[in-house]
């Protein structure tokens, strides 16, 4: 077990230099110059040069790639060329912003998802169940910016309950949770739905009705410890959606995580912020596969981890 | 006694019918389809059923004050910032959905089959090379790639196509993967190569057919996200490039006065949730008829 982890946070170190090096390729074929960006419209062209050689933007760009590869082993992520502040304490900055709003996301997925996904197993084939998963349907295939305006102008415009937008309360942070949990409450609620009438199929919950269990006590001590796990793995591969949704929801709700960060980098490309934010994301995603591959054995024991 | 086999094959065609009249029972699948079809008949139809013209500014389109016009009897849904027609921006905008949807999709499921099948049935270098390069994929932050690659090139119709391909080929390739692997290892396949059948054969004649259900299951799925994934870049201003309409972009060009004018956002917001509905509406119907070890709803 050890051993696997090991090896995997091995592959995963592979995958973020691979990263860094595919998003360094595509940066670099951005047509806009950034020492002219940094040095300002009215700058000499000696001053830009200045600024180019300073940067190492003059090198090639596997240099570039080498250069910036050896500050990362020094957890350097570099400096932001607009900011003109170190991309690591950017990013810290802004992160707390971005999990706040992940937890918040999440709790809205699962109770969402889940509840809807339990009574619709629970009452299958019946009006309750086509209705919900409908629900689901229009979960999944809704625009996130769409939803969070939709829910800005009914619940902050018209109705007053919450702030436009911004940070800092319990209040701020209701609308853009619910617009992320939107769609994941979509996904969870059919994977809920499967996994527990896949379970309750089970011999073994058929002896502990016929023993004289409760349904509720069937439902929530035998059947739902084994229904849940497929589910929480689903948690660790939706972190690459999340990863998504933010760039928007927080742009649209005014929400400062490094969703926002990198949006307005990408408008005025600011690489190393790009190049930092990617990587974080990607890290995220990648440990989020790696939490939901070390379920799979516990759902299944015959899985063997290799 | 050939006679008895000839009827045994029919009778058992009978109680299995077409995919079409499987997916006809299902009253999701119609109402995915019907949508379709609707969207599909405007977009074509566009220049024949449009009202007025989707780039024509209209005096009488804006208020003495210059705001849009509410839905009205002349506008049937309004106008937009600088007195556009909503609804016939809105029906040529189907045709930008559907073409990137068909294209982008088409393209991403083309490349993700190739480099699935490819892997999964070449295996050695091959599949590690493709395999290793699909998972590092993966794990690219999809939107945040997109975004970078839009603006590297700058977005035309076209562009934002490739763009949405580039992104979106990874997860089919995984799927076909799997699929190619397992079916490479089951005996008709060792038989026929034991037969002395080249690769080409075996994949097109044998693999291929097996392949094709999941293909068109996910082709169909795929064009949803794709749909969702362009109104996105064009909400973002880095998709479709006004003054071509698409869904997103009218929302783009409006959306600071969805306060004041919210038929501006949530009309064309309506309609990108209708397609992408639609299609994977009809893309769990297709995956619950083509395959058969999840027949029937359990």
């Amino acid at each position: 077990m050890m051993a696997y982890i090991a090896r995997r946070l091995l592959q995963t170190v592979v995958i973020l230099l691979g990263i860094s090096f595919v998003t360094f390729i595509l940066l670099y074929l951005i047509p806009a110059d950034p020492a002219r960006q940094i040095a300002g419209r009215s700058a000499t062209a000696q001053t830009v040069e200045n600024i180019r050689e300073q940067l190492g933007l003059n090198l090639p760009f596997y240099e570039q790639h080498m250069r910036y590869v050896g500050g990362l082993v020094q957890g350097d992520f570099g400096r932001s060329y607009l900011q003109k502040t170190e991309v690591s304490t950017l990013i810290a900055s802004r992160l707390p912003a971005s999990l706040l709003l992940m937890a918040g996301a999440i709790t809205c997925e699962l109770i969402f998802g889940l509840t809807m996904g339990i009574v619709a197993a629970l009452r299958r084939g019946s009006r309750t169940d086509d209705t919900l998963m409908i629900a689901s349907f229009v979960g999944v295939s809704a625009p996130q910016f769409v939803v969070g305006i939709l829910l800005l102008y009914v619940f902050a415009v018209k109705l007053g309950w919450f702030p436009i937008g911004g940070y800092g309360t319990f209040a701020h942070l209701v609308l853009p949770s619910l617009t992320l949990g939107f769609l994941g409450a979509g996904w969870y609620s059919r994977m809920m739905r499967s996994s527990l009438i896949e379970v309750m199929r089970q011999d073994f919950i058929r002896t502990a009705r016929a023993t004289g269990n409760g349904r509720a006590k069937v439902l929530f001590r035998h059947a739902m410890p084994n229904a849940i796990l497929p589910v929480i793995a689903m948690i660790g591969i939706d972190i690459g959606l999340f990863m998504s949704g933010i760039v928007v929801v927080e742009s649209v709700f005014g929400w400062p995580g490094i969703g926002q960060l990198a949006w307005q980098a990408i408008q005025r490309v600011d690489i190393p912020i790009i190049m930092g934010v990617t990587l974080v994301s990607a890290f995220a995603i990648v440990l989020g596969n790696l939490l939901a591959d070390l379920i799979t054995p516990l759902i299944d024991p015959r899985i063997k981890l290799r | 006694m050939p006679t008895m086999v000839a009827e045994t094959a029919r009778s058992k065609d009978n109680r299995t019918p077409g995919v079409l009249a499987r997916l006809l029972r299902r009253p999701l699948a119609i109402i995915g389809f019907a949508i379709i079809v609707v969207v599909v008949s405007a977009a074509a139809l566009a220049p024949w059923i449009v009202p007025y013209d989707p780039h024509e500014q209209f005096f009488e389109g804006l208020t003495i004050e210059g705001a849009p016009l509410p839905p009205n009897s002349q506008f049937w849904l309004g106008t937009d910032l600088v007195g556009r027609d909503l609804l016939s921006r809105l029906i040529y905008g189907a045709r930008t959905s559907l073409i990137i949807g068909v294209v982008a999709n088409g393209i991403a499921v083309l490349i993700g089959s190739l480099v699935g099948i490819a892997a999964g049935y070449f295996r050695g270098w091959v599949d590690t090379v493709l395999m290793r390069f699909t998972d590092l994929m993966m794990a690219f932050p999809a939107l945040l790639l997109a975004i970078v690659l839009a603006a590297i090139f700058t977005p035309s119709l076209w562009i934002v196509a490739m763009v949405i391909a580039m992104v979106n080929w990874v997860q089919i390739a995984r799927v076909v993967y799997t699929e190619t692997r397992s079916i490479a290892e089951r005996d008709f396949v060792t038989a026929e190569r034991a037969l002395g059948a080249g690769a080409g054969r075996i994949l097109f004649r044998h693999i291929l057919p097996h392949l094709l259900s999941t293909i068109i299951v996910w082709a169909t799925l795929g064009i949803a996200t794709t749909v969702l994934l362009e109104a996105t870049l064009s909400f973002l201003g880095i998709g479709v490039q006004p003054p071509i309409p698409s869904w997103g972009n009218i929302i783009f060009e409006n959306q600071t006065y969805f306060t004041s004018a919210p038929w501006l956002v949530f009309i064309p917001g309506a309609a990108i949730l209708a397609l992408a509905l639609a299609f994977n509406l009809v893309g769990d119907a297709l995956r619950d008829v083509l395959d058969p070890t999840q027949q029937g709803r359990h």
